[in-house]
């Protein structure tokens, strides 16, 4: 069971990054730690697909002179995966900012049940 | 390698001529950058007529290698006639509501942001093609944080206070939904090696003749089912839901309600039937789904009907709708899913009217949507009060129009299933369809009856051309929905054939 554990250690670790991630982004009250959150559900999947795409011996997915055996690579996509997830989670991260700056100039509150009380008030 | 027909490059066009139409619209003026939007929609519109016309002509569905290059390094887009109808509709749905909301627009944004709206219009579209045509898993997930970010934008297109408490949440819960998808998605790509759904759905196949993995095989498809169902607001997870439909402005609503939340739908689809395959091993995650839907369909209604907004009544009814959609899919038949994709078809056409013909009432009642408020309102707004009631009868279920036609096909595929599920969604069936009139048509009548203050006030009659178009429009397509049900249910057919 424990050899089990260490042989899957990475998947494991991110798994529980993005657990804690998700719990964060799913119950904190605070909009920063959800970005937060966010941003470390993210990392969790970004370290699953680049551990699990990483073959211990072979090579970068770069030519070197006179390897032509593709067997000597890894395969690029897992890493190219990771690539377009990060610039994904940069794009949404940024308007997520944008958001609580925005709310936070009018209502002077990062706390997201203050937020919507006071949205409450203010009525319509 | 077969020789690429002009028509089969639509798709790339489609996808690369939005995209570059949101680049070009964020540097025009405000008038230009609406007229880019209705062109794009418009062309996309034929386009995916055009598509339609040949898959079904044809009797195929046809594959774009981007590049030439295969699999496990290619990315494709494939079309066949179930891919084209769906777009179709979508582009439709975009376009009207875009002319829906036209005269609205310039009251409800400001200039200097209508070029923003004009570019995330046209990413919406491009997200929509993209996730429409896709082969590619991970490219779907792309575009779903693509339409993600688009449809947030879309929301917060009115500057208040609340519409942008109400983007906020949607972000949150839809992140929470982009995530699973990816989780699952990585899981099931170290499994099978596969992003491609051909291959992704030989090795799963595979891997299950040969009972490895089967726990983390299941799971992967749980999480990626989680991540869509919230994302489309299925019952337990459209908290999101009420604020972000009822506070952003026509167009905006109308599209967030019938293209945004059922792409994702059409999404899952692709993904049962091309990568899990309808058989027993769908089936667990099917039971899941059956449930969930099941009380959605009635807990919607029920939301509905104790609201005392009319906004917020209809997007609750959303919440209902999505439920019977859902039960189409999780019956996990042929015709459960051809009954699912027409109720994707018949709730598009009612929801965005619906949202559109209220935001029109909203304003003749002075921006109240109250019932007290709305009273009279039919006589101000003729057009605008038929459409709703068109739409109301619509999802009520009347005969002619097309939501009667879709449930009459769910209850045909519950009914070939059999069993205890037969009982449950005939069951289902029944309760949401009166509790469907307790609110809709109440709602409808309240239009009619005369204005408590008789001395009523001089309605400035408002001429709009665009939106009576639309509405005339949205009506056909109700009714036709409803007469051609049965060619349009065999369109739907012969696509999911092709899907295999």
């Amino acid at each position: 069971m424990l050899g089990r554990v260490f042989t899957h250690l990475d998947g494991l670790t991110a798994v529980a990054l993005f657990g804690i991630g998700f719990a964060l982004l799913l119950l904190d009250k605070n909009l920063m730690k959800k970005i937060i959150g966010f941003s470390m559900m993210d990392s969790g999947i970004y370290l699953f697909l680049a551990s699990y795409g990483y073959i211990e011996g072979r090579l970068a997915p770069i030519y070197a002179e006179g390897i032509s055996d593709p067997a000597a690579y890894v395969n690029p996509l897992p890493a190219g995966l990771v690539l377009t997830g990060i610039v994904v989670g940069v794009s949404v991260t940024a308007v997520m900012l944008g958001l609580t700056v925005r709310l936070y100039e009018r209502y002077h509150s990062l706390d997201i049940d203050e937020i919507a009380e006071k949205i409450r008030r203010e009525g319509k | 390698m077969m020789t690429m027909v002009w028509w089969q490059n639509l798709p790339l066009f489609m996808i690369v001529g939005a995209l570059v139409c949101a680049a070009v619209c964020s540097v025009l003026k405000a008038k230009a950058a609406r007229a880019v939007m209705a062109a794009l929609s418009f062309l996309e519109c034929c386009g995916m007529g055009v598509l339609l016309y040949f898959t079904l002509t044809k009797n195929e569905s046809f594959v774009f290698a981007m590049g030439e290059i295969g699999a496990p390094f290619g990315n494709e887009l494939r079309v066949g006639a179930a891919e084209a109808l769906v777009g179709l509709l979508f582009a439709v749905i975009m376009f009207l509501s875009l002319l829906g909301g036209w005269k609205q627009f310039s009251l409800d944004i400001a200039p200097n942001r209508a070029t923003l709206y004009g570019s995330v219009f046209c990413l919406l579209t491009a997200a929509m093609c993209a996730m429409t045509f896709t082969n590619d898993l991970f490219t779907a997930y792309v575009f779903i944080e693509i339409s993600t970010i688009a449809a947030c934008a879309l929301i917060l297109s009115r500057n208040w206070g609340r519409t942008m408490f109400a983007a906020t949440r949607y972000m949150i819960m839809n992140l929470l939904g982009s995530g699973l998808f990816l989780l699952g998605l990585s899981m099931l790509y170290c499994l099978t090696g596969h992003l491609l759904f051909p291959q992704l759905g030989a090795g799963v196949k595979e891997l299950l003749a040969a009972n490895r993995y089967p726990m983390p095989l299941y799971l992967s498809f749980l999480l990626m089912t989680l991540g869509v169902a919230i994302k489309s607001a299925l019952y337990p997870f459209h908290t999101w839901l009420p604020s972000a439909y009822s506070t952003s402005t026509a167009t905006s609503s109308a599209i967030l309600s019938s293209v945004v939340s059922k792409m994702y739908i059409f999404l899952l689809v692709k993904i049962f039937f091309r990568a899990a395959g309808t058989d027993v091993f769908a089936r667990r995650i099917e039971d899941v789904l059956f449930l969930y839907a099941m009380v959605g369909v009635i807990a919607g209604s029920v939301y509905a009907i104790v609201q005392r907004r009319m906004m917020r009544m209809i997007a609750y009814s959303s919440v209902a709708q999505i439920g019977y959609i859902f039960l189409g899919i999780a019956l996990g038949t042929e015709a459960g899913f051809a009954a699912a994709l027409f109720h994707i078809l018949a709730h598009s056409a009612a929801k965005s009217m619906l949202f559109l013909a209220g935001n029109k009432l909203r304003s003749a009642a002075d921006g109240q949507d109250t019932f007290p408020a709305l009273r009279g309102t039919a006589k101000k707004e003729p057009l605008a009060a038929l459409a709703f009631l068109v739409g109301a009868l619509s999802l009520v279920g009347v005969p002619v129009l097309g939501g009667f036609a879709s449930k009459v096909f769910l209850a045909k595929a519950a009914v070939e299933l059999g069993g205890w599920r037969m009982v449950v969604v005939l069951a289902d069936l029944l309760v949401s369809t009166a509790l469907n009139v307790g609110y809709l048509l109440r709602c409808a009548l309240t239009l009619y009856r005369p204005a408590e203050d008789t001395e009523a006030r001089p309605a400035p009659k408002t001429r709009d051309a665009a939106f009576a178009f639309a509405m005339i429009v949205l009506i056909l397509m109700n009714l036709g929905l409803g007469v051609f049900g049965a060619p349009v249910l065999d369109w739907i057919q012969r696509g999911i054939a092709m899907f295999v």
